[in-house]
């Protein structure tokens, strides 16, 4: 690995009864579930069910209440070890506008200590069909564009666990291509995926697991090979409509 | 601890590249300095007021308030599509950050000074000589200070509605004993006092530095850890 990613056996990712609060406000109440490398999570549910909470818990920006979350068998919230096996895909870009998009994957490669830099953004650009406009700022790329260089940028330390949060946000059809073959990518060369996205049949083709939230809690959580879509789909209709 | 500097510098030099590019903050804050001191010259009565009285007062004033300007931006950068999630979850330490932001923010205003400085000098036609180098010393020792706990009010400030007025509010009562001092060393410097009368505001200077950086370091993860 060339980043300041250690290697580690065991589950990527282990969350036991984790709970977290906002004063009296529970958003994520005793979720538990593993994921080892090269399996992914589908998460689904309605707007407010605690799903990117959750995400937050496990990128190391929110602390857990109680209960237990690990990466890589290192206790959250873990510090810089913890955090560098992590790439954060998240609906809002977390770019800077004034800088161009190779500027940004740039700044992130040296963020995580990546030793091999220069190769390794423009790896992560061209993954992402991005090098054309590497040079253009954010501000003058379009939502789905910036959206491309956003998930260059998560992807530039080849994190051991990717968090994507409505990965699919703004992209167009080819975009949406490009991250599903990416994730199919990623799984496959062993990293773990956590992929929080309204769109079922594209999150149960990627996934390995699939769990569904409602108030915080896990209300369904099983193996994808298990899963019947047509009566999950109904599930999930009547988990909408009851929130 | 190279670590820590090293990626403190990392986040300047992109804080910096940023400014270079927009100069947006930079332009407001030079602006804002030459109309202060306009606005001062014109109020002066020097039959009333000399110009060594007059001219400590209107320095820290437009550094104090330009300075302000940068302070609010530093973290402004961060919120715009929630950049700061981005810098808070990679491996880089909370200190390394605060660092960054506060080394790109002092770079800031000793450009600022460094246009300011030598307005004063030809608005007020003040007697330098001897006195530039010294004066220059006590500049960067108050910026150190001004600039450590501005940038830590400014991260707590900016998410709050009120950001532009909390940053001022929060930071001034922190700020004024750093004025003080300085405004009180550049007195006796300009009076053509020797430099070793105002050795006990420039130690002072030093200890307020010392102790800002020290504790503003060390409270920012505070202001960022949920």
């Amino acid at each position: 690995m060339s980043s300041k990613i250690s290697a580690g056996g065991g589950p990527i990712v282990e969350v036991a009864e984790l709970t977290r609060e906002f004063g009296r406000r529970r958003a994520v109440v005793g979720v538990s579930f593993a994921l080892s490398a090269g399996e992914c999570l589908a998460l689904f549910g309605p707007n407010g069910a605690g799903k990117t909470t959750l995400l937050r818990v496990l990128a190391g920006l929110l602390r857990p209440t109680s209960g237990d979350a690990r990466i890589s068998g290192i206790p959250l919230p873990g510090g810089p070890p913890a955090r560098a096996r992590v790439g954060l895909i998240s609906h809002r870009n977390m770019l800077y506008e004034a800088l161009s998009a190779r500027e940004n994957v740039a700044f992130a490669a040296r963020l995580y200590g990546v030793s091999d830099a220069d190769e390794r953004v423009e790896a992560s650009l061209q993954r992402m069909s991005m090098l054309e406009r590497a040079d253009a700022p954010v501000r003058s790329l379009s939502r789905g564009m910036q959206q491309r260089v956003s998930i260059a940028r998560a992807m530039v330390h080849s994190p051991q666990l990717v968090l994507a949060d409505e990965p699919y946000s703004g992209l167009d059809e080819s975009g949406a291509r490009a991250l599903t073959t990416l994730l199919r990518e990623l799984r496959s060369s062993g990293t773990a995926v956590i992929v929080v996205t309204h769109n079922l049949s594209e999150g149960l083709s990627l996934a390995t697991h699939a769990a569904m939230m409602q108030r915080g809690r896990f209300i369904r959580y099983e193996a994808v090979d298990r899963i019947d879509a047509v009566a999950y789909a109904t599930s999930y209709r009547e988990a909408l409509a009851g929130d | 601890m190279t670590d820590t500097l090293r990626d403190a510098w990392v986040i300047a030099r992109k804080d910096l590249s940023i400014e270079f590019r927009t100069r947006s903050a930079f332009f407001s804050a030079v602006v804002f300095a030459l109309l202060g001191l306009v606005i001062f010259y014109f109020a002066w009565d020097p039959t009333a007021v000399s110009v060594t009285d007059l001219a400590p007062g209107v320095l820290w004033v437009i550094f104090t308030f330009s300075g302000l300007l940068g302070l609010h931006r530093s973290f402004g950068i961060e919120i715009q599509d929630h950049a700061i999630d981005g810098l808070l979850a990679s491996p880089i330490s909370r200190e390394s950050i605060f660092l960054g932001k506060v080394t790109a923010n002092l770079i800031f205003v000793a450009a600022v000074q460094l246009v300011a400085i030598p307005a004063l000098v030809l608005f007020y036609n003040l007697p330098l000589g001897d006195v530039f180098a010294p004066l220059i010393a006590i500049a960067i020792l108050a910026a150190v200070g001004l600039v450590a706990v501005g940038t830590l009010f400014s991260a707590m400030a900016i998410n709050t509605r009120l950001a532009e007025l909390l940053l001022p509010m929060l930071s001034l009562p922190f700020f004024v004993p750093i004025v003080i001092a300085a405004s009180q060393s550049t007195a006796k410097l300009l009076s053509g006092r020797p430099v070793a009368e105002a050795g006990a505001w420039i130690k002072l200077l030093l200890a307020f530095d010392i102790v800002f950086v020290a504790i503003s370091t060390l409270a920012y993860r505070f202001t960022v850890d949920d």
